[in-house]
Parts: structure tokens; sequence; C-alpha cells
């Protein structure tokens, strides 16, 4: 066989590369070369533009309250409050998000008919492709009016929990509402990538399950959930990372503010990106360099939480 | 505990195409009963409606009637979900709930239909149904530990184990040894001996040393043509049919002479 085989067989490398290979090959390494130093130049930028700012403050750049950073010496600023808004908006969006998103991923997978699941998961990606400041517009136009009497039921029968205190704001404009909003506008990734991953579930495991005599929720709950855990926690992780940048549709339902606030009912809080968009503008002296600081902290905050994701889902993968 | 079940006229479809034609057979209890014959002739898709387990393929829908003692399986007010509980399955490939221990396979059946099983019983249950699968000496000390860690052959008595532990009166397996080594073949087949006195079995099979082996009575399926449903050739008492089989169809596939 082999002394009948070894004529037919390919040459032997000769040492010559041949001309289509090496263009491939250098463009898909130039690319991803090219994806590292827009990162680092990124960061780079960032760091450089927020320095003067940062050595010149008088405040601590990490918990103070206060953003008087307009001005040509001693800026006073702090991007603590602007963190804390940044989180609890997007937590807010999250908690929110992820329980519908499952719901409607389970119900396209397994429930829906086949041709109603299809129109559905088309309509939630549509989401996707909504414009954020279309968000914005249906947060301060219809959403906040319309929640301003559920806010102000909200503080009559839940006001004991200190998030819900009263009195509500009049305008609804508050972290809620911003909340409300990532919540939709995050949807479409996390109902995605939960999809995706009760498509991949082993029909041995779902199987299993409904052959011992399961209904089709006690299957979801012992082959499809454990399963597709770490597909919703990478999906909940992007979304959240998607909630943490998110700007024009913040900025337009929060007013400019630096405050610390549990409550969810009164306004008060920003986010970062939100505070970035609206202060942008007016910046004078060390403003925009602070600003910038503040930037930096949000990519920081999103390199977290992304990475974590990565890890989360790679661990997932690892285990099944 | 054991029940009779009693086929006539099943028909079964995929879509407008039919699969299955005109099945009548009684597998008795407290007996194997192994059905062979080739690839795609059917036998797997028929033994999946005696738990009406090929509903779960969309498309899939059968006709006629199945027994099982008295309870009409495709009767209108009988829940699919109540007959899987009282004929249970185990697969061509082991598939235990990987993210599950050893402990939590094997009760996860059960607890669909008896939540506040408490610990004592529980633990009672899991080594009964363990000890019956032939695994409990070597897995007893790694209760805790996922079940996907164990070997192939170990996996699948594990499965034979969730499935006992539901306690149903028959068994399917659908070629349950296929993916696994001789010895743990034999590990299963001695499983399969014991398992009669207590259930009703139907295999599913592929190796007809195995059916010859393990079952008491066999059928044989074949298609009539290409493209055609399969249907039962013929049925009888597993000494009889490897022997003298009444049909010619039956000697050839037997004896490897097809066609």
């Amino acid at each position: 066989m082999t002394t009948t085989d070894a004529p037919k067989a390919a040459p032997p490398p000769t040492g010559k590369r041949r001309m289509g290979d090496v263009v491939f090959a250098g463009t898909a390494r130039g690319s991803g070369i090219l994806i590292l130093l827009i990162l680092a130049g990124v960061a780079a930028f960032l760091i450089v533009q927020a320095w003067p700012s940062l050595a010149a403050n008088t405040a601590n750049f990490l918990t103070s309250q206060e953003w008087e950073a307009n001005v040509r010496e001693s800026p006073a600023f702090g991007v603590g409050a602007l963190a804390f808004g940044t989180v609890l908006a997007a937590a807010i969006a999250l908690l929110l998000a992820t329980p519908v998103a499952i719901g409607i991923a389970l119900f396209i997978v397994y429930y829906a008919p086949r041709r109603l699941a299809s129109l559905l998961g088309y309509l939630v990606d549509l989401l996707a492709a909504i414009p954020s400041v279309v968000y914005g517009l249906w947060g301060i136009g219809f959403l906040a009016p319309q929640l301003v009497p559920v806010y102000e039921g909200m503080t009559r029968y839940l006001g004991w929990i200190p998030l819900f205190a009263g009195p509500a704001s009049t305008s609804a404009r508050t972290i809620l509402t911003a909340g409300v909003v990532l919540a939709v506008m995050i949807l479409p990734i996390i109902t995605a990538m939960s999809r995706d991953v009760f498509h991949q579930v082993p029909q041995g495991h779902r199987e299993a399950a409904l052959a011992m005599g399961a209904t089709r929720w006690e299957m979801i709950r012992l082959a499809v959930l454990p399963f597709g855990k770490s597909g919703i926690v990478g999906g909940a992780m992007l979304g959240m990372g998607r909630a943490l940048g998110e700007t024009m549709a913040v900025a337009m339902i929060l007013s400019p503010s630096l405050a610390v606030s549990w409550n969810l009912l009164q306004s008060g809080n920003q986010t970062i990106a939100g505070h970035i968009a609206l202060q942008y503008p007016e910046a004078t002296g060390y403003g925009v360099s602070a600003l910038i600081a503040a930037g930096l902290v949000l990519f920081a905050i999103t390199l977290v939480v992304n990475m974590g994701a990565r890890y989360v889902v790679a661990r997932g993968n690892k285990e099944s | 505990m054991a029940k009779r079940i009693d086929v006539s006229g099943l028909n079964v479809y995929y879509g407008d195409f039919k699969a299955v034609e005109d099945v009548s057979m009684t597998i008795e209890p407290r007996s194997v009963t192994a059905f062979i014959g080739s690839s795609g002739c059917g036998k797997s898709t028929f033994l999946r409606t005696l738990n009406r387990m090929h509903e779960v393929t969309p498309g899939a829908r059968a006709e006629g009637k199945v027994l099982l003692d008295d309870l009409d399986v495709y009767g209108p007010d009988v829940d699919p979900v109540m007959v899987r509980s009282e004929v249970g399955m185990v697969f061509q490939k082991a598939n235990p709930f990987p993210t599950m221990s050893i402990y939590d396979n094997v009760i996860a059946g059960a607890r669909l239909n008896n939540r506040r099983m408490s610990r004592s019983e529980a633990d009672e249950l899991v080594e009964r149904s363990l000890r019956g699968a032939n695994l409990w000496e070597e897995v007893k000390d790694r209760l805790n530990k996922p079940g996907s860690g164990l070997s192939g052959g170990q996996q699948q008595r594990l499965c034979i184990a969730r499935a006992t532990a539901v306690k149903p009166s028959v068994l399917l397996m659908d070629e349950p040894c296929s993916a696994l080594d001789p010895i743990s073949t034999l590990a299963i087949e001695d499983l399969i001996h014991q398992l009669k006195e207590d259930y009703t079995i139907v295999i599913v099979t592929h190796n007809m040393q195995q059916a010859a082996r393990v079952s008491d009575r066999t059928a044989f399926f074949n298609l009539s043509a290409p493209g055609k449903p399969g249907r039962l050739v013929e049925m009888g008492e597993t000494n009889q049919m490897f022997t003298r089989p009444e049909k010619k169809e039956t000697e050839n596939y037997i004896t490897g002479r097809f066609g």
C-alpha cells in the first residue's frame, strides 16, 4: 500500500510560498494587530488627555461628588457619583431585561409554532436596530409620562422600601426610567444569545428528561437551563456592557446632576456617558480633560465587565 | 409492576411519509423482547411510539392502538407525560445530565413526581436504583461527582438507574450497547437479565448475537422495498426465530444473506 501510494503523495514543502497565501496571511495578521493597536491607542489617548486634569485635581477623583472642572486652575471633580449611577442604571436594566429575555428565548425555541417563532425572533432582532436617540425620545416623550402615576403608586405602597421612598419625581425622569429604557435596548442581545444556546441543547439531554415523564417546563429546568446557563450569563454581561456605555438615551432622560442616591424614583443620579454628553459642549479649561478622565473610568468598567463575560462563557463551554 | 403491551394496526408517519405500516404484536410482561432488522426499517421509530416519545419529533404521528394492560396509550384523555413515567426509556447514547452529580441524576426523574421526598427516602431510592443497575459498588464513594465523569458503560448503567428510579413498568432500550466496548456490553446484558424479573423490557439491537443472548422473544422488521414503509415480518420465540424462522426473509437476514 504505502509503496504504491508514495509517488502520489503531495511533494514535500519546497520552501517556496505561494503569492495568495502570503497576501492572505499578511492581511489577516495585519487586521489582528490593527485591533490591538486601536485598543491600545484609545487607552493611551484617554490616559494622556486625562492626565493634566487628574494631576491638577484638588478633590479625590474616585470618591468626590463635585464637578468644578471648567476652570483654568485647581479644578475639583470626582467620578464616584457618576460611576455609581452608571452601574446602578445598568444593573436595573439587567435585572429587568434578563428574565424577560430568557422567557422570550424559551418561547421562541420551545413553545412557539415554527412560523411565529421565526417572526418573533426577527422582531426582537429589529429592536437592536432602533437608534438609541429614538429610544431616548420614546423614553422622555412617551414612557416617562406613563410612569408618573406608576411611580406615585409605588411610593404609596412600596415607599417603606428605601429604594422606592417618596416623593416621586413629577417628571419621572429618574434612574429607574433610564433603566427601563436600557432594559428594552439590551433585550435583543440577551435574547439572541440565550436563543442560540437553547438551540444547542443536545437532543439526548432533552429526550432523557422527557422520557422519564418530565413536562415541557420540567424538561427545560432539568436539561435546558443548566446547559444554557453560561450562554445566558454571557448574553447578560454583553448586554450590561452595552447598558454601561449607552449615552444618548440616558443623556436625554436624566437631567444633569451629581448625587449618589439609592432612591430610584427621584431624579439625582447620572451616568458617566450621559454626563459626558451633557457637559462636553460647555467644557472649558480643565473641563474636557476631566470628562476624558471620566471616560477612562467607563472604559475600565466596560473592559472588566466584558472580560468577565468572556471568562464565564469560556468556563461554561469547557464544562459541557 | 410489569405490564403487557398490546399493539394493533399501528402506522407511524413523519409528515406525509409513512415510516411504519400496520404493526400488531403482543409484548409479554417480565420478559425481554428484541427488535431486529436493518437500519431504517422503522424499529426504533416503532419503539418510540410505545411511550409516545415519537411526538417529540416535529411532524411525527401514530395511528392505531397501543394498550398498556388496560390503559389506551393514545386515548383522548391520556397525558403523554404520564405514559412516559410508566414506560421508561434508555437511549443509544448514554445521556446523563452533565451538570448534575451522580446522585442528582438518579433522583432527577423521581423528584418530578414526588417533590417532598425526604432525605432518607431519596438516599434509599438512589442506593436501590444504583444497586439495581449494578453500579452501586463502583460509584458509592463519589455520588456527588458529576455523572459525565464516568466511563461510557457506567454512564449507560447510570441512565438505566435513572430510568428505573421512576418505577416504570416497562423499560424501552434503543440500542443501549451500540456505543460500548464488549465488557461494558456484557455488564448491560447481565443487567437486562436481572431487570426482566421486574420489568417488561423491549430492546432494539443491531447485534443479532445480542438479541439471541438476552431476549425471550424476537421481532424482525424489514422494508418491503427501498422507500416503502417498514413492517413487522415475523415475531416468535427467540430460539425458534434464530433456528427455524417461518419466513424466508427472516432466514436471509439472520444468516447474513440479504435480498
